[in-house]
């Protein structure tokens, strides 16, 4: 049987996969992106799997706007991005070094 | 009839967000000529919201609590007091950046409508009375605030800001996130009021988790140590407006926001979440301090002192009382008219072709080229060190009292001892203001609305500031109370 505890388990490892990805990859913004993306997926398999626990409907309309919202968030995060690639000509983490100290 | 009351009560955010998307309209109908027209429009806007958000303020604070749409919105005091500062924060930087972005053409008509959009939002999560509120709130904000900050698209330092800003800012969104996910698990509700009656029966370990992770993402936001390592690069690379903006507005929010979700929500579980503001407050007010020592870019030494202030803030905070709300909220008007003051400095230091002027370097001797800037220069980085006639010891000295006044005796004195290792780098700049060889490099001319903005906010900052004690601490008192009432 598979219980609440399992769902909460697997989103925290998620999250935690997530949160990991921001700061060990040294190679590419793209790789960030997908991680925050992680994170909130993590987010939302806690949210509704929280919301048939306790057989109460605002969890699943939370995830809802989690997702519009994560859907605006990669739109504005990529189009920084463009800006920043036109300007600098690479995505490398390690290059996002003009500002220090 | 609940509609039409909602409606009524939420009047600022409707006639914000109704005029934001007609104005987007008229941008997208008459392009980036219009920009300065839009700029002038935002601002008549904004003062319109302040108006109508004013009369909450002292009105009944002690009543219950004004709630729209089923508790998600709260109309209080504490609110009407928190839009006033983000308005003004967000029209002062309407007022400025025009004439900083068409120097290097880069005034677009987007920009005063991303900062309505923002205020917007800052507006919502002040008034959130509801963890989806809160949430929806904080994304309107940062989503505009990380377009804003890289706004300046030739400059790659604008890039990078808004990048890094961007990708700190959705980790933080998404920590925040996950510890309202599991606030709602453990306690079965999202509204304010049900967490508070959830957990005054105790606080089991999920909940601890959510309450540490919601903290820990609004840390983030309002830049507390150990999660302020995005403001210094931010604020450097920002343009200058941009930075204003950072400096005032989304600061009050997000302190605001973190003092109604812990005074509030958690606010039956104290002891869960003191240690972790005095860890914070602590840890910013001697990060801000050193940090700042040998920076040479004014902004960036400005971003170092946010964050040691934002820890002075948290100590009114960890006291966890109406007193230390109340002290907080004088100190938050205090800082903003400080930012307000110093940033706008900042944008008048131009060299001869209008080029800003960053590098503390190149200000020295600026007394002897340009003395009422360098006086008012001056005023600012007293005025933040917390040295007495000036108005900003007064929001020192308030925070202080409250906490000794709730037993906090070690945390005061520590931030007592910090404040004066802070005055060190304060002073430095008022050294090369006033005691160094001229390099002549302020040459620029200035626009009459930044010097009659820098004037007023300067006015307010000197010891002329405490003839308005009595005033803003029956505000910030009506403010705080509302935040109480319900315990």
């Amino acid at each position: 049987m598979i219980g609440i505890e399992h769902y909460v388990f697997v989103s925290a490892i998620l999250f935690v996969l997530g949160v990991l990805g921001i700061f060990l990859n040294r190679k590419n913004v793209i790789i960030l992106l997908m991680s925050i993306e992680l994170i909130l997926l993590s987010v939302n398999l806690n949210l509704v799997a929280f919301s048939v626990f306790l057989h109460d409907l605002v969890g699943q309309i939370f995830a809802m706007f989690v997702l519009t919202v994560a859907a605006g968030e990669a739109a504005i995060g990529l189009a920084i991005l463009v800006i920043y690639f036109r300007g600098r000509g690479t995505i490398a983490v390690d290059d996002v070094n003009r500002m220090k100290g | 009839m609940e509609l039409l009351r909602s409606l009524q009560i939420t009047l600022a955010e409707e006639v914000l967000s109704i005029s934001g998307l007609i104005l987007l309209l008229v941008a997208a109908w008459a392009g980036d000529k219009a920009a300065r027209l839009i700029s002038i429009l935002s601002v008549a806007v904004l003062t319109v919201c302040a108006l109508i958000a004013a009369p909450a303020l002292c009105g009944s604070a002690m009543g219950p609590a004004v709630t729209a749409f089923a508790g998600q919105y709260h109309a209080d005091a504490f609110a009407a007091f928190a839009k006033l500062l983000i308005y003004a924060g967000a029209g002062v930087t309407l007022i400025v950046a025009p004439a900083f972005f068409e120097r290097v053409r880069g005034m677009r008509a987007e920009f005063p409508l991303l900062v309505l959009f923002a205020a917007l939002g800052m507006g919502i999560m002040v008034s959130a009375g509801d963890l989806l509120a809160l949430y929806i709130g904080l994304e309107l904000n940062s989503l505009a605030s990380y377009v804003l900050a890289s706004m300046l698209r030739s400059d790659e330092r604008s890039a990078e800001s808004g990048l890094k800003y961007f990708v700190l800012g959705s980790l933080a969104s998404g920590i925040l996130l996950y510890g309202v996910s599991l606030t709602y698990g453990f306690t079965g509700t999202t509204s304010f009021e049900g967490i508070r009656l959830a957990l005054s029966h105790g606080l089991s370990t999920g909940a601890t988790f959510g309450v540490v992770f919601v903290l820990a993402g609004l840390a983030f936001k309002i830049s507390a140590a150990p999660f302020h390592m995005w403001t210094p690069d931010v604020y450097e690379g920002a343009p200058t407006p941009v930075t204003t903006f950072f400096a005032t507005a989304p600061k009050v929010a997000a302190l605001t926001l973190l003092m109604r979700v812990s005074l509030e929500a958690f606010g039956t579980q104290v002891h869960a979440w003191q240690q972790i503001v005095i860890f914070a407050a602590l840890l910013s007010i001697v990060i801000g301090a050193l940090g700042a020592i040998g920076q040479n870019n004014i902004k960036r030494l400005m971003a170092y002192s946010s964050i040691n202030n934002v820890g002075f803030m948290l100590i009114g905070l960890a006291c966890a009382n109406q007193p230390g709300a109340a002290a907080m909220l004088v100190y938050l008007a205090i800082y903003v008219a400080m930012s307000v003051a110093g940033f706008v400095a900042v944008l008048m230091l131009k060299d001869a072709d209008g080029e800003p002027v960053e590098a503390i370097s190149d200000m020295a001797g600026l007394s002897k080229t340009r003395p009422g800037l360098a006086a008012a220069l001056a005023a600012v980085m007293f005025s933040l060190a917390g040295i007495p006639p000036l108005f900003g010891f007064w929001g020192k000295f308030v925070v202080f009292q409250a906490a000794v006044q709730a037993n906090l005796l070690a945390l005061a004195a520590i931030g007592i001892a910090a404040s004066v290792i802070g005055a060190f780098y304060y002073l430095k700049v008022v050294k090369v203001l006033y005691f160094d060889e001229a390099t002549d490099k302020v040459t620029g001319k200035s626009e009459l609305a930044h010097t009659v903005l820098l004037v007023v906010a300067t006015l307010f900052i000197s010891p002329l500031g405490y003839l308005l004690t009595n005033w803003l601490h029956v505000l910030a008192g009506n403010a705080a109370a509302a935040l109480f009432h319900v315990a």
